[in-house]
């Protein structure tokens, strides 16, 4: 069967930089941090009390109360994001074959806050189970995708895949699959997380994963650098209106770029510790690259997973090397989680947008932090530190891997 | 806005001291919380409105109607009482008869 190309023809970025693709495209080039000391709940006695919240945001400015109400708050920013990037593709909705559009989502957790104030609720309570009946709908993390099918009344396959941090990487690449086999014309797609909540800061800090740098915030997500501590969490939500090329051509649509390839793999290793060669992150990339139809040598930019932490960032970068041999050393790479943190079950959608945007701007936003680099990292990889700088990019990939050993690798190419 | 006094002046227990809601406390407190729930207009919390038909709930927000009045008013609704509660007089009924 030969497949269909798949381009992308609309964005939607809700991200602790920027509440817009345009506003988060300004802070990635300019190398902004998101990060700040938590507001969502009373950090005192937390180990750490920052993460990358989202700025002057307030729901009802998008969302009429009585739905957002029925949100968890990863739902509210799924919509936002989508309804951005829906809006963004532009499409005559009179005409549009909606049951050919799909909406296929990533979150690696869903409505966490949701379930822990309803246990929260109920453990205050004398053991009589006085459980809210939104309860349910609203901490499924299909919820997410349920919603924006609702909104939009698009009625082709919907689900949300969970691979932790590598969640909006699968779903981009099950939304690329469908289109490209010709099931749908049309896939939202991308991922939100809100994980800035008692219990994923409480559970992260006690798997060590977490930076403690409460003295310094804005410099906590620091990947490479030699004093990196961990990462930083993050909250919001990335959005790709992914179309059949020809589909788009015939509406005349604005095209971003073409998504080329996707690829996956497994550590099978440890729950949360990658591989120590970069195995699975090496065989993920292989896996696009072979899918993609393209030499390793077309490669012009990758933004890594990249998350800070002190194992995960050297066994990517090895990874790479291994991958693209001579070539790693000429292709630039970021981390642009050093700005926006990590959006866990987002951090894929969020930076799909940022390397469509790299491309769309020829632009390579920065890796932030970097002060001193990582002797470990191999000095002769282009980390594009601390400034973001102008340079040709045909082709950009991006890294996403998840606790559990998830690998998930996109591959998106100028048009 | 309705009159809570013509609205239903069979009620026995509305001026004992007893009683911590007073009944016009009761119907302004039913009303806010159907306004917050349900989202809708002060103006269209009449006496006779249905939540489901007039007021746009659905079979969850009715649930959840139930347990905010539960709630505000420390009462337990049984289920087959639940049930015969459609309109906002039958809630402001009720809570009154059953108001601790």
């Amino acid at each position: 069967m030969e497949l269909k190309r798949v381009v992308v023809t609309g964005l939607g970025a809700l991200t602790p930089i920027g509440n817009t693709v345009d506003t988060f495209w300004e802070g990635l080039a300019a190398g902004k941090s998101g990060c700040a000391p938590i507001t969502r709940f009373d950090a005192e006695k937390f180990k750490t009390r920052f993460a990358c919240e989202l700025k002057d945001f307030k729901v009802e400015d998008y969302i009429n109360t009585k739905e957002a109400r029925k949100m968890d708050p990863f739902t509210q920013y799924a919509v936002i994001a989508a309804d951005e990037a829906i809006a963004d593709a532009a499409f005559d909705m009179e005409t549009l074959n909606k049951n050919k559009v799909g909406v296929i989502w990533g979150s690696g957790i869903g409505g966490l806050k949701t379930f822990e104030d309803e246990m929260i609720y109920f453990g205050q309570g004398d053991g009589t189970p006085k459980i809210n009946p939104f309860f349910i709908p609203k901490m499924i993390a299909d919820s997410s995708s349920g919603q924006i099918s609702i909104r939009n009344g698009f009625r082709g396959p919907n689900y949300v895949t969970v691979s932790a941090c590598s969640s909006a990487n699968n779903a981009i690449i099950d939304a690329f699959n469908y289109i490209r086999t010709g099931r749908i014309n049309v896939c939202v797609t991308g991922g939100s997380e809100a994980p800035v909540t008692i219990a994923s800061v409480g559970g992260f800090t006690a798997m060590h994963a977490m930076s403690t740098r409460n003295d310094d915030p804005t410099t906590a997500s620091r990947p490479y650098d030699v004093d990196r501590d961990g990462f930083v969490v993050g909250e919001g939500a990335g959005a790709l209106i992914l179309e059949e090329y020809e589909h788009a051509k015939a509406r005349g649509a604005k095209i971003y770029a073409e998504l080329i390839g996707g690829g996956f793999s497994s550590d099978a290793h440890h729950i949360t510790a990658p591989h120590p060669d970069g195995y699975g992150a090496l065989l993920s990339m292989i896996d696009a690259l072979d899918d993609a139809q393209i030499k390793p040598e077309e490669v012009d930019y990758i933004n890594t997973h990249g998350t800070s932490t002190p194992i995960g960032d050297p066994q990517e970068i090895k990874a790479i090397v291994d991958c693209f041999g001579e070539h790693a050393y000429t292709l630039s790479i970021s981390s642009t989680k050093s700005m926006t943190g990590h959006l866990l079950g987002g951090a894929g959608a969020v930076e799909a947008v940022a390397s469509v945007l790299a491309i769309k701007h020829q632009f390579v936003p920065p890796t932030i932090n970097v002060f001193n680099r990582d002797p470990e990292i191999d000095q002769r990889i282009d980390l594009t530190e601390n400034v973001g700088k102008s340079r040709e990019i045909n082709v950009a990939l991006s890294n996403g891997f998840g606790f559990g050993g998830h690998n998930a690798t996109v591959i998106f190419r100028k048009i | 806005m309705f009159d809570i006094v013509t609205f239903n002046s069979n009620l026995c227990n509305v001026f004992e001291p007893q009683n911590f809601y007073k009944m016009s406390d009761i119907a302004e407190k039913v009303k806010s919380i159907i306004v917050e729930k349900l989202g809708v207009e002060a103006s269209e919390v009449t006496p006779e409105a249905s939540f489901t038909n007039d007021l746009g709930a659905d079979s969850l927000d009715t649930v959840e109607l139930i347990m905010e009045f539960e709630k505000e008013f420390n009462v337990s609704i049984p289920d087959d009482q639940a049930e015969n509660i459609q309109t906002v007089a039958q809630a402001v009924t009720y809570l009154e008869e059953n108001a601790k």
